[in-house]
C-alpha cells in the first residue's frame, strides 16, 4: 500500500492523529474523567436509592457518554485548523472523504472507546445488573461511533469560527436524538431481560449510514467553512 | 437548455426583484381571503365537536402552522441542495428567508398544541412523540438560523447552513419514527390519545381554507423578506441604485 493511493493517505493520517494523541497524553483522560464526573453527580443530585439509580442508569451513562463525546469533538479539527495542516489536506490530491474518515476514526479511538474501559465501573455504581453489562457495551461500541461521524459534521461546520462552542451542541445534540433513544431503550429492556436484538440493529444501521454520508458531508462542509 | 435559461432568468436578482413586487400584492390579498373566509367557516359556522366543544377549533390554527412547519423546512433544504449544487444567490436569499418563518410556524404549532393540551389532556406538555419530533425539528431550525448569521461573509453563512438544512433531512425520518417508537415502548398509562375522529366536511373546509392561506402568508412573507435582503445584499450595484432613484 503506498503513501499516494487514497487508502494509504488515510491511513497516514491515522497513525499521524494517534501518534499525537498518544505525546499528549494528558488530554486523552479529559472524556473519561468528565464522563465519570458527570455519572457520579447523578446519585448526588438525584438520590442513592439503588432501585431509583437503577431505573435512570441506562439514561444517565447514555446522556453522559453523549456529552463526553460532545466535549472532545472541538478537538477534532482545531489544532489542524490551526496549524494550517487542515487545509494542506483540502488541496492535497487525496478525496477529502477518506482523510476525514481515518481523522474521525482516530478521534473516536482516543476519545469514545476509551469511555468504554470505565463503563463497567459506572454501571457497577448506578447498580446496573449484570447481565445488561454486555449489551450496554455493545450499545456503546455501534453508538458512539455514529456521535463522532454526526458529530464531525458540525465540528467541520464551526470549526472556522471563534465562538462556535455553544453553536456545536446546538446543531449536533438534536442529531443525536436517535442514537439515545435506541441505546438507552436497548439498556433498560436488557436489564429488564427482554430481547435488544432490534434496538442493536437500528444502532447497526445508523452506524452504517453515517459511515457512509457523514465523512462526505463533513468534508463538503470543511471546504465550505474554510473557504 | 430552456432550463438553463429559466434558471438564469429566475435567479437574476433584478428579474426576481420585480416579479416578486408584482406577485406581492396578489398574494397578500388572496391570504387575507383564504384567512377571513377559514375563520369565519372554523369560528363561526362549524359546529362544536361532540367530544372536545369549544377547545377544538385551535386546530385551524395547530394543524395549518404543523403542516408548514415540515413545508418550510423541506423548501429550506430544496434550497440548500441548489446552493450547494449550483451555487445560486437567489435561492440562498430563499433559504436564509425561509428559516425564520419555518421557525415561527414550528413554534406556533408547539404553543396552540399545549395550550390545546392543558385542557384535552391535563397537562401543558407530554413527551409525546409528534410533541418531541416538532421540538427538534424547531431545534434543528435554531441551528440553521445560528449558523446561517454565525458567518461574516453571508454566503459562507448561507453554504454552511445548507449542508446542515440537507443533513436534518436525512435525519428527520430518523428522528421521526425513532421517537415514534420509543413513545410506544414508554406509552404512560396517564395519557391516552383520542382516536382521531374521521373530521366533517363543515369542519374540513375551514381547515383546508385555512392550510392555503398558511401557505399564502408564508409566501408573501417570504416575498417581502427575500427583497429586502436581495436590496441589502446587492446595495452595491447598479439596479439597486437605479430601484431606489426610481421612488
Amino acid at each position: 500500500m503506498s503513501a499516494g493511493s487514497p487508502l494509504g493517505a488515510a491511513m497516514a493520517v491515522l497513525q499521524r492523529d494517534l501518534l499525537l494523541a498518544i505525546r499528549t497524553r494528558r488530554e486523552l483522560v479529559n472524556p473519561i474523567l468528565f464522563f465519570v464526573l458527570v455519572v457520579s453527580l447523578f446519585p448526588l443530585g438525584v438520590s442513592p436509592e439503588q432501585s431509583l439509580l437503577r431505573a435512570l442508569g441506562p439514561g444517565v451513562l447514555w446522556v453522559a457518554a453523549l456529552l463526553a463525546t460532545l466535549l472532545s469533538l472541538d478537538g477534532l479539527f482545531r489544532s489542524d485548523f490551526e496549524d494550517g495542516s487542515l487545509e494542506q489536506m483540502l488541496i492535497s490530491p487525496q478525496p477529502l472523504g477518506m482523510l476525514v474518515l481515518a481523522k474521525i476514526l482516530a478521534h473516536w479511538l482516543v476519545t469514545g472507546l476509551p469511555l468504554l474501559l470505565v463503563t463497567p465501573l459506572l454501571a457497577t455504581l448506578l447498580a446496573l445488573p449484570d447481565h445488561a453489562l454486555p449489551v450496554l457495551l455493545t450499545t456503546l461500541v455501534l453508538g458512539t461511533p455514529v456521535l463522532s461521524l454526526v458529530g464531525a459534521i458540525g465540528v467541520a461546520l464551526t470549526v472556522g469560527l471563534r465562538r462556535g462552542g455553544a453553536l456545536l451542541s446546538l446543531l449536533v445534540l438534536p442529531l443525536y436524538v436517535p442514537v439515545l433513544i435506541f441505546g438507552s431503550n436497548a439498556v433498560s429492556s436488557a436489564a429488564a431481560e427482554i430481547p435488544v436484538t432490534g434496538q442493536l440493529y437500528m444502532l447497526g444501521a445508523m452506524l452504517a449510514l453515517a459511515l457512509t454520508l457523514a465523512p462526505i458531508a463533513a468534508a463538503a462542509a470543511l471546504r465550505i467553512s474554510l473557504h | 437548455m430552456t432550463i438553463a435559461r429559466l434558471f438564469h432568468q429566475f435567479g437574476s436578482p433584478p428579474h426576481f426583484y420585480r416579479l416578486a413586487g408584482r406577485m406581492l400584492p396578489w398574494f397578500a390579498t388572496a391570504c387575507v381571503a383564504c384567512l377571513a373566509a377559514g375563520l369565519y367557516g372554523g369560528l363561526v359556522l362549524a359546529p362544536p365537536d361532540y367530544q372536545q366543544g369549544e377547545s377544538y377549533r385551535i386546530i385551524f390554527i395547530h394543524v395549518p402552522s404543523a403542516w408548514m412547519s415540515l413545508f418550510v423546512y423541506m423548501v429550506m433544504a430544496a434550497c440548500g441542495a441548489i446552493v450547494l449544487i449550483w451555487r445560486m444567490k437567489l435561492a440562498e436569499v430563499v433559504a436564509q428567508a425561509s428559516a425564520p418563518i419555518g421557525a415561527s410556524f414550528t413554534f406556533m404549532a408547539l404553543v396552540t398544541g399545549s395550550l390545546w393540551g392543558k385542557p384535552m389532556w391535563g397537562t401543558y406538555w407530554v413527551w409525546d412523540a409528534r410533541l418531541t419530533s416538532e421540538l427538534i425539528l424547531l431545534f434543528l431550525y435554531l441551528g440553521v438560523i445560528g449558523l446561517q448569521s454565525a458567518y461574516e461573509d453571508r454566503r459562507t453563512g448561507a453554504r454552511a447552513a445548507a449542508v446542515l438544512a440537507l443533513v436534518g433531512v436525512v435525519n428527520i425520518p430518523i428522528i421521526h419514527y425513532s421517537v415514534e417508537w420509543w413513545n410506544t415502548l414508554h406509552q404512560g398509562p396517564t395519557v391516552t390519545k383520542l382516536d382521531k375522529p374521521s373530521i366533517h366536511l363543515s369542519m374540513l373546509v375551514p381547515l383546508l381554507l385555512m392550510a392555503v392561506a398558511f401557505k399564502l402568508y408564508y409566501a408573501t412573507l417570504l416575498l417581502m423578506r427575500a427583497r429586502s435582503d436581495l436590496l441589502e445584499r446587492e446595495r452595491n450595484a447598479a439596479w439597486v441604485r437605479d430601484e431606489v432613484a426610481a421612488r
